[in-house]
């Protein structure tokens, strides 16, 4: 392999490794709402586009930098997932039908409307928030003169990046050592043992559906510094949740963050060596196979190497 | 009389064109009936046998790709396509199948999903194949007037109608239902599911690819974003059903009319243009709220709650 080559490899590599970051804090979101709810939010894309306009709004009325905003847009997430949940979910939860996949349908309405909505309101254009680092990167040689290698790190998606593992760290400590988050991991475990354990397993339904949805808010922000918003844009991400949370393990926080890492790099591996338009392919290709292969996801290969706990 | 019925709307049906509408009308008209078509084929995979699928796209699109790829590959008439979409379509469901059919529930419907979206996304890649993002256009159309085009989708639709209440009315139909119901039950008593789920999926892709192969051939150009579109193809599907009836005979037939009339006109009104995804979106709530079972399913209970309104 030339330098070149290598350059190139690494370089790959480690925009994976950035963007499956992303990814993560994407698909924890969805992760915690299935294994509480046992349902797939299918608008969980369309959520995160509705963050990422409010940042648009924020920084285009009162130029507020696109990452300060994760302050505004992820607790006005939180609102509006407790209020889907609230008014919409659950008395579907109620009702008896003969598809038991009406709550999934429901959601796929859910984003329709969301989607549609922010058609009307922004009109479909391309928009972006022009911050002046948005071009802006880190060079290896900065730091190593004699360096063999040119690598080169854009700087919104470091800082992305580590904004994503802060708010993963915080989202740690929230699940693990505060008695909310435990309740929330006891009804993801048993839902009936949460109920005679006292835990009052509506507000933690509630509460998970508007903590997911600040999750994906909060990635929302994170991603207007690198990409451009357009009302459709949420269809996308729902997909590439959806399979990291397959490739994760239903359910497990921990297999989000692994699932994101191996899409991210996946994805990024697919763009640069087989063309970027088949870069989606790749990530069903990954999908599929963990459908067939590992159906329990990277969460049943921990568990049966013991990694970890 | 309730057994005629279906011959008593099929008649009628075959003498509308008589009566001189306007083509804009026999347009409606076929699109209705396409959309009945696509709807009976779902409600038999996902109605009748459980299996919720979130990608019928994907055998709209094979159908429709396998008729404009016979005429922009081969030059012979588009509408071989739907003789040869049966074989076409058969096979990317038994591929699609062994794939998806051993997910269940929620994970089998966005297993197809991504279905659909692949081969939008391959048909879009594959430029020398399948043209890409250009397309295929039929350049010499088969009539002007529409009305050939109808009675051949009301034959499909006719066809599709009397295979489904056939299947439904034998043992193949009580095992769909089993199946539906209690899949593990139905395995224990000796219900080969995966066979029985497999025969459902080809089916209803089967008549799905016909509904795809004459939509080709009456608009005279597909591209994938069109044809394999996930919300304008696969979830306008579901809604069809899902408004008109699932498990029922007469439910995507009522939903058709409902959702291809209110998307025309929520389209001429100028001003709510746009806006046609967020009533389809809201409608989609309220069913799911207040009808889960659709129109025909609930009609008693929609009975009684337009009765308590006037009192």
């Amino acid at each position: 392999m030339s330098s070149v080559q290598l350059q190139v490899f690494l370089q790959t590599v480690i925009q994976g490794f950035l963007l499956g970051g992303l990814y993560a804090l994407l698909g924890i979101g969805m992760t915690i709402i299935m294994g509480v709810m046992k349902i797939i939010n299918l608008a969980h894309g369309e959520l995160m586009m509705v963050a990422m306009y409010i940042a648009f709004v924020l920084f285009s009325a009162f130029h507020m930098d696109p990452y300060l905003s994760v302050v505004i847009a992820a607790p006005a997430l939180f609102l509006l997932g407790v209020g889907i949940q609230k008014y919409l979910i659950n008395p579907v939860l109620k009702v008896d039908s003969i598809l038991p996949e009406n709550q999934v349908i429901l959601t796929v309405g859910i984003g329709m409307v969301l989607v549609n909505v922010a058609t009307i309101v922004f009109k479909s254009d391309y928009r972006q928030t022009p911050v002046d680092y948005s071009t802006k990167a880190w060079y290896l040689s900065d730091f190593w003169r004699t360096s063999p290698i040119e690598l080169s790190l854009s700087l919104p998606w470091t800082v992305s990046f580590v904004i994503a593992v802060l708010i993963t760290g915080g989202l740690w400590f929230f699940l693990t050592r505060t008695d909310l988050g435990k309740s929330i991991r006891a009804t993801a475990q048993d839902q009936d043992a949460a109920i005679l354990m006292g835990v009052n397993v509506q507000r933690v339904r509630m509460i998970t559906f508007g903590l997911g949805s600040a999750l994906v808010g909060a990635a929302g922000c994170l991603f207007i510094p690198i990409y451009y918003i357009y009302p459709d844009i949420g269809g996308q991400f729902t997909l590439i949740a959806f399979v990291i949370t397959i490739l994760g393990g239903l359910g497990s926080t921990v297999g989000a963050i692994i699932g994101g890492l191996i899409l991210g790099l996946f994805e990024s591996l697919t763009a640069t060596y087989i063309g970027m338009g088949w870069a989606p392919v790749g990530r069903f290709i990954i999908f599929v196979a963990a459908l067939i292969f590992l159906p329990g996801g990277v969460a049943s290969l921990i568990r049966t190497r013991k990694f970890g706990k | 009389m309730k057994r005629y019925l279906p011959y008593i709307i099929a008649g009628l049906l075959a003498l509308l064109p008589l009566a001189g509408l306007s083509s804009y009308v026999m347009h409606i008209l076929i699109l209705v009936i396409m959309w009945a078509v696509i709807g009976m084929a779902w409600n038999l995979l996902s109605g009748y046998c459980g299996q919720v699928s979130f990608g019928h796209a994907a055998f709209f699109g094979t159908g429709a790709y396998t008729a404009g790829m016979l005429y922009s590959k081969l030059g012979i008439s588009g509408w071989w396509g739907i003789p040869l979409s049966v074989i076409v379509v058969s096979v990317f469901a038994l591929v699609i199948g062994y794939i998806c059919l051993r997910l269940r529930g929620p994970f089998f419907a966005l297993a197809t999903l991504s279905m659909g979206v692949i081969l939008r996304i391959t048909a879009e890649n594959m430029v020398d194949f399948t043209g890409g993002d250009l397309g295929i256009m039929i350049r010499e159309r088969s009539w002007v007037e529409k009305t050939w085009y109808y009675y051949i989708i009301l034959a499909i639709a006719v066809g599709t109608f009397l295979a489904v209440k056939q299947v439904m009315e034998s043992k193949l139909g009580y095992y769909f239902v089993a199946i539906r119901e209690d899949q593990d039950a139905a395995e224990s008593l000796g219900i080969n599911t995966t066979l029985y789920k497999t025969i459902a999926l080809v089916l209803s892709a089967v008549l799905t690819g016909f509904a795809g192969a004459f939509y080709t051939n009456y608009m005279g150009y597909i591209d994938p974003k069109v044809v394999f579109a996930l919300h304008d193809i696969s979830i306008v599907t579901i809604m069809v059903v899902m408004v008109g009836g699932v498990a029922t005979y007469w439910g995507p037939g009522v939903g058709a009319i409902i959702m291809v009339l209110l998307a025309e006109v929520i389209r001429s009104i100028p001003t709510l243009g746009t806006a046609h995804q967020t009533f389809f979106g809201i409608l989609l709530i309220v069913i799911i709220i207040f009808l889960p079972n659709g129109i025909v399913g609930d009609f008693a209970k929609l009975k009684r709650m337009l009765g308590m309104a006037k009192t």
